[in-house]
């Protein structure tokens, strides 16, 4: 194994290890999704007798919800657990060794893929559970199962890319609430073109996020739309790539070693 | 292990934002095999210079060769060749000692086998075998400063760093490290590069001493160099019951200028050295001035920050912290 796969893989554990040891960072992203997926979906049921409703599920159309919001908590965890390696000088340990910079960004979003991924197949066991039937099939779960880590990785290295330029865990917490208004104004909740206020629509028409969740949500309740899914794909992975490279700048900033 | 190269620097600067320069204009010559004790207080330069020297921080002028690798061109070299706890130990309180170790060997490019054995030679070196696979979190502060110490010398460096190793430890834990790091310059020929605030670390552990201040090297040598240069001991006289300090003051003022002393007794450098000690006694006796008890104190380095910077040690922490902004 070369240096660099070596370097991620110890990288990687670590930040497994620390969010599984952390009960309060592990549990949360399990069960707050879930917990507002059965809320909101008992609350809202009859939005599917609107014209046009494209489920006569609520619980199948929202179950999108829960990987978006899952994602959000990787971002918050990502983020705070780098910004604590600075604060208190982890980081330079890190930096005194012949870690690579890649290697530690990427390492700490395999991480956030590790549990990204984990949280996916919860939300989808639930799902199931609960009677939603994937109209995708079995190759759809993996699609959805992929696409979920994609995004919580996006969102993972957005939140590195914060922490590393703020280099304070409360910075990158206080962005959680931003990104959850974020959330809130998509098509979470509705297909954009039943949104009726105006402005709500507009917004929810230029928020990537609507993409995300309309992606999953597709392979749900619609089957294989390529269109959706190349939207969901695309906004995943520009996402992704913006927050990477954000991530390496920032990251080259920190680290002034010569 | 012994290395064939110590640390060398020349007319090493570093600003920072407001003009401000932390270091300014320090040259260097440590030897391979010594301990060097760079001595300041809080704010005077010495954990920047160690980050110049270890490569976390790139120097606004001026050269520095560690290991015999230039600290701005070669600072992968530098990296494998020295190994540093900094002044706060940087430890993950979630993981345990052990799976700090095994990360560390790992990053080092130490196979895993080694690796294994290597953590757990660290952790029996460091007396923390025990506690090997109990969370950081859970440590002493003296732990966790013998952890910091075994990371440190996880890829078996020739040259160590030490930023202020024993700060807030109790004297148990300072004399165990001490011992440590003594062991690690005798037995295994590593050069110590150790900043301080104590002087008796400096003065109990360092071969050579560096005073540092706003800066600047103020002075450096062998301790008994930098004693030696001072020559002038101090007397102090503690009054006995019923005995006017303030006349023990007049006579012992008679042989040197007032120091600081304890706050019962009163304390002159003797302005010829030991040779006076007798007169003092003379002198009192004939004044009827009666004392519980008379110290003679060498010259401490103390005195030595004292004669080269115009301050005691203790008074420039004093500065320093009330010049530090507020948190």
């Amino acid at each position: 194994m070369n240096a660099l796969a070596i370097q991620v893989g110890q990288i990687a554990q670590r930040s497994v290890v620390r969010t599984l040891r952390q009960p309060a960072s592990a549990i949360p992203p399990f069960i707050f999704p879930t917990a507002l997926l059965a809320v909101t979906s008992a609350g809202l049921t009859s939005a599917t007798r609107l014209r046009g409703f494209p489920s006569d599920s609520f619980l199948a159309f929202f179950l999108a919800f829960p990987f978006i919001q899952g994602a959000l908590f990787a971002t918050m965890n990502a983020g705070t657990d780098l910004a604590r390696d600075i604060q208190t000088g982890f980081l330079n340990r890190l930096s005194l060794t012949p870690m690579r910079g890649s290697a530690l960004i990427i390492g700490h979003l395999a991480g956030v893929v590790t549990m990204g991924f984990l949280q996916a197949c919860f939300y989808l066991t639930v799902g199931l559970v609960a009677g939603v039937s994937i109209a995708s099939g079995a190759l759809g779960v993996l699609v959805i199962l992929g696409l979920a880590t994609l995004i919580a990785f996006a969102f993972g290295a957005l939140g590195a890319f914060f922490a590393l330029r703020t280099g304070s865990g409360e910075a990158v917490q206080g962005l959680f609430p931003l990104l959850f208004v974020g959330l809130f104004l998509s098509s979470m909740n509705l297909p954009r073109n039943l949104i009726q206020t105006d402005w709500f629509r507009i917004v929810a028409t230029f928020n990537p996020v609507s993409y995300l969740i309309e992606g999953v949500r597709s392979l749900i309740i619609v089957g294989w739309d390529p269109e959706a899914l190349a939207l969901g794909f695309g906004f995943a992975l520009l996402i992704a790539a913006l927050s990477i490279s954000a991530s390496v700048w920032a990251l080259q900033r920190r680290l002034t070693r010569t | 292990m012994r290395a064939q190269h110590g640390i060398e620097a020349e007319g090493l600067v570093r600003t920072f934002k407001g003009d401000i320069r932390a270091v300014d204009g320090i040259d260097l010559a440590v030897q391979p095999g010594e301990i060097y004790g760079f001595l300041g207080p809080n704010g005077a330069g010495k954990s920047t210079t160690v980050h110049i020297l270890t490569t976390l921080l790139p120097p606004s002028a001026g050269h520095a060769r560690v290991a015999g690798f230039d600290v701005e061109n070669e600072g992968p070299a530098v990296r494998r060749s020295i190994g540093a706890a900094l002044q706060e130990a940087a430890l993950d309180p979630i993981l345990t000692g052990r799976e700090h170790l095994r990360l560390q060997c790992a990053l080092h490019g130490i196979s895993r086998r080694e690796r294994k054995v290597r953590a757990a030679e660290l952790l029996e070196r460091v007396g923390l075998t025990l506690a090997a696979d109990r969370k950081v979190k859970g440590y002493s502060g003296g732990m966790k400063r013998r952890l910091d110490l075994a990371l440190a010398l996880a890829h078996r460096p020739t040259i160590l760093f030490l930023d202020e190793p024993t700060t807030g430890l109790d004297p148990q834990s300072r004399s165990a490290l001490w011992l440590e790091v003594a062991r690690l310059a005798r037995e295994e020929g590593v050069t110590v590069f150790l900043t301080t605030q104590y002087l008796e670390e400096a003065d109990a552990l360092a071969d050579r001493i560096g005073i540092i201040d706003h800066g600047r090297i103020v002075a450096e040598g062998t301790t008994e160099d930098l004693k030696a240069e001072i020559d002038l001991p101090t007397v102090e006289a503690i009054p006995a019951d019923g005995t006017d300090s303030a006349a023990v003051a007049r006579i012992l003022e008679r042989f040197g200028e007032r120091t600081d002393g304890s706050p019962k007794g009163v304390s002159v450098r003797l302005a010829h050295g030991i040779d006076d000690l007798a007169e003092i006694v003379r002198a009192l006796d004939a004044e009827g001035a009666r004392v519980a008890d008379l110290h003679l104190h060498a010259p401490s380095l103390d005195d030595v920050f004292l004669a080269k910077t115009g301050r005691s040690l203790e008074g420039a922490q004093e500065e320093a912290d009330a010049e530090a902004p507020e948190e």
